[in-house]
């Protein structure tokens, strides 16, 4: 009895493991709890790019991928518990999908030799790869977003905004926090004159925070907002009359859940982004025929093409592309952490490139270096129509304000470096 | 009349606004407590699933299609009729009541005479399973709520402080609403309790349950009216709160505005949770707008219990609690 047990048990111990010869990136996703109506589109579009590329290309490199997902619920703890039960299953490369998950495992991660990519969200100063030799935060951070606001507005105003009033509208956490710095910074450069209104989480109630608003008459108002902030947000700002165009979020800010509550409301509302939206590309058409239409989609296949899912689709062809210069660099088709580390730190994202995955114009051009874990910094702005229910790119991924923020992120990152005696590297 | 004197006046108009909607989250608290000694930690998490059953209901949305679709590989979502809102409000009605059997049969008729903290760990229990089968049956994904509530600035208001104060008040349709609801809903209850055979019967299973059974009084039955009635008042929160921004499961975290609301008003009584409800109300906002820029904002969410903490420790009963009586 004891030894068919134990062959039941083996049995499915093979079964639910990968193959030894896949290529596992595992996936820290929140399908349950708060954030769940946020976390499925994301954990959908990263897991169907790899299944379209097994079942259109037979894998990476001729290798399959396997996407080993955990359930975090948006908890950090759940999210360590999860790197810590999937690290040892040839984990190549970690999105942790949360800042707080990303903070506490960057220690971890970094001792364990895996590579995190922590894409629009983590910590900032990741981006300099001599105090940060596994984190990776390409294609661009929240600093970037802040001055990508920063730039737009500037644009749309001629180039000068002095005098302007700009209030920020942010959740009152680390990760709300993290573009005051800059924005304090540039208002200094370009002497527009900063408000900051924090809302406490999870942000159902606003009403303080909007009639400021109403009486102070900002020129414009920036978000950096998550869950159900977003939603009240742009509802509180249609309630109080404020030109939804001259409302912009963070990209954590902007997607169809943060609009579609507030009905026509919401028309005209903006975000920061770094990857365009809809599902006008043709990969989008090999993604209908091997996997949304053959019922290997990892959801429901009602996500394709929303915001999120475009996002964990993108954060999945980063990897995978990353992961074929890891082969190319080390000459073999089966990886490990460290290669793929390598390739990450050697990626090059080209507009060719870009087409040729049948992605043309959906991501900024950006190149990763040893010194430089982030990325060209670009990014663009998208704005929401209500009546078609659509967000659409409304300028080009343009640079942001590299002198300021390299400055910041330099202070940053060598303040970490000095705390956790990291010796500076890339020399 | 100052600027900041004006700026005050309509930040305590908006603070009352806001008082009403944590008092209809206190109300269900209340009811239930009051009638059976449970603190429902669950009260939250029953206002999401009331609000999301309604907008199930009302977009014709199939319940537990996911898990129908995976076990016999359909690809049902909706049934193809949209519900009139006050059909659904109905149904969603018929669904609290049915809950409120449910919880009453499989849970609390198997935990009476246990220590009231066992109780609470069993609402504690409810909520999340409850949350549990809100996600299965409807999914996690926003829903908007329209059922045909008004939005956005009062214009009246607005142009009629305009014209004597030269600054236009800003009061939310919404809040309006809100406050007409809470009305009409205190009054119902009251007059449910004191002028019908079934409330006079509650009040008696609230005043003494054993006296109450002695009498003839059914308290399986009670009960379930209790957590019915509780179950209404949680659509009627779940309803205006989900309005403001969208059903989602942090709908349910509305409960967190609720437990200030009741350390101030009592957990026994619902002028209690009505008048706290404003206090708390006026008393963050006002915090809010007075010292919350000196000390970086964002002040209402702890501000709100240290008022309560105040009151409680002058008055551990709250303000119209029952008087707490130990004889030895």
């Amino acid at each position: 009895m004891k030894m068919k047990l134990a062959t039941v048990a083996l049995s499915a111990l093979i079964a639910a493991g990968p193959a030894l010869a896949d290529l596992t990136f595992p996936s820290l996703s929140y399908r349950t709890g708060a954030y769940a109506a946020s976390g499925i589109p994301f954990a959908d579009g990263y897991a169907d790019y790899f299944t379209l590329l097994n079942e259109r290309d037979g894998g990476i490199g001729g290798v399959k991928a396997n996407v080993l997902e955990c359930e975090t619920g948006y908890n950090t703890e759940k999210g360590v518990e999860c790197y810590e039960s999937t690290k040892g299953q040839g984990a190549l490369v970690y999105q942790p999908l949360s800042t707080g998950i990303t903070y506490q495992l960057i220690p971890k991660a970094t001792a364990d030799g895996i590579p995190i990519h922590s894409m629009g969200y983590g910590r900032t100063s990741a981006k300099n790869g001599k105090v940060f030799s596994n984190v990776f935060n390409y294609p661009a951070n929240y600093w970037d977003g802040a001055s990508g606001a920063v730039n737009y507005l500037l644009e749309i105003n001629g180039g000068d905004i002095k005098g302007k009033k700009i209030a920020l509208v942010y959740h009152n956490s680390a990760y709300g926090k993290e573009p005051i710095r800059t924005l304090e910074e540039l208002s200094k450069k370009h002497g527009f004159e900063l408000s900051a209104l924090p809302v406490d989480h999870p942000g159902q109630e606003q009403k303080s925070q909007w009639l400021q608003i109403r009486r102070d008459k900002p020129d414009y108002v920036l978000m950096w907002g998550w869950g159900v902030m977003n939603q009240v947000a742009v509802q509180e700002a249609a309630n109080i009359r404020f030109p939804m165009e001259n409302f912009i979020g963070i990209w954590w800010s902007g997607s169809e859940n943060d609009v579609l509550p507030a009905g026509d409301a919401a028309n005209g509302y903006k975000a920061l982004t770094f990857h365009n939206v809809g599902t006008d590309f043709p990969l989008f058409d090999d993604l209908k025929k091997y996997v949304i239409d053959a019922g290997k989609a990892a959801g429901a296949g009602d996500q394709v093409g929303t915001v999120l899912y475009n996002r964990g689709l993108y954060a999945a062809m980063l990897a995978a592309e990353a992961a074929k210069k890891a082969q190319e660099i080390s000459g073999k088709a089966d990886i490990t952490a460290a290669d793929m580390r390598d390739g990450m730190e050697a990626l090059e994202i080209t507009e060719a490139k870009m087409a040729e995955l049948g992605l043309p114009n959906f991501g900024p051009t950006f190149s990763v270096s040893c010194e430089n874990h982030g990325g060209d910094a670009l990014v663009g702005v998208t704005q929401w129509d209500a009546t078609s229910k659509t967000w659409s790119l409304i300028s080009d991924f343009k640079p942001t304000d590299g002198e300021v923020i390299g400055a910041l992120i330099e202070e940053d990152s060598s303040a970490y470096a000095t705390e956790n005696n990291i010796a500076p590297r890339c020399n | 009349m100052s600027d900041q004197l004006i700026f005050a006046t309509e930040v305590i108009l908006n603070g009352l606004m806001a008082g009403v909607l944590y008092a209809l989250v206190a109300l269900g608290f209340v009811l239930i407590y009051k009638a059976s000694g449970i603190f429902n930690y669950a009260q939250g998490v029953m206002a999401l699933f009331a609000a999301m059953t309604l907008v199930g209901i009302m977009n014709g949305q199939v319940p537990f299609a996911h898990l129908i679709n995976a076990i016999f590989g359909a690809h049902i979502t909706h049934f193809g009729w949209n519900v009139p809102a006050l059909l659904a409000i109905i149904l969603t009605m018929g669904v609290m009541v049915l809950l409120a059997w449910a919880v009453q049969q499989f849970v609390m008729r198997h935990l009476v005479g246990q220590e009231p903290i066992i109780l609470f760990m069993a609402t504690i229990g409810l909520a999340y399973f409850l949350e549990g089968v809100a996600d299965l049956m409807w999914g996690s994904e926003i829903k908007t709520l329209d059922v045909g509530l008004p939005q956005g600035l009062n214009v009246w208001i607005d142009d009629t402080t305009y014209g004597i104060l030269g600054y236009g008040f800003f009061i939310d349709n919404l809040d309006i609403v809100a406050t007409v609801i809470a009305a009409l809903l205190v009054a119902a209850l009251v007059a449910f309790s004191q002028y019908t055979k079934q409330g006079r019967a509650m009040r008696a299973v609230a005043d003494d349950h054993q006296a109450a059974l002695s009498v003839g009084i059914s308290l399986n039955f009670i009960w379930v009216l209790v957590w019915s009635v509780a179950g209404f008042v949680a659509l009627v929160a779940g309803i205006m709160w989900g309005t403001k921004s969208g059903v989602q499961f942090s709908l349910s975290l509305i409960a967190l505005k609720a437990l200030p609301v009741l350390m101030l008003g009592g957990f026994t009584s619902i002028p209690g949770a009505i008048v706290g409800g404003l206090i708390i109300g006026v008393g963050e906002k006002l915090f809010e707008f007075a010292i919350g820029p000196l000390v970086g904002g964002a002040t209402e969410n702890w501000f709100a219990y240290v008022l309560a903490l105040i009151f409680l420790v002058f008055r551990p009963q709250g303000l119209f609690g029952e008087k707490i009586i130990e004889r030895v």
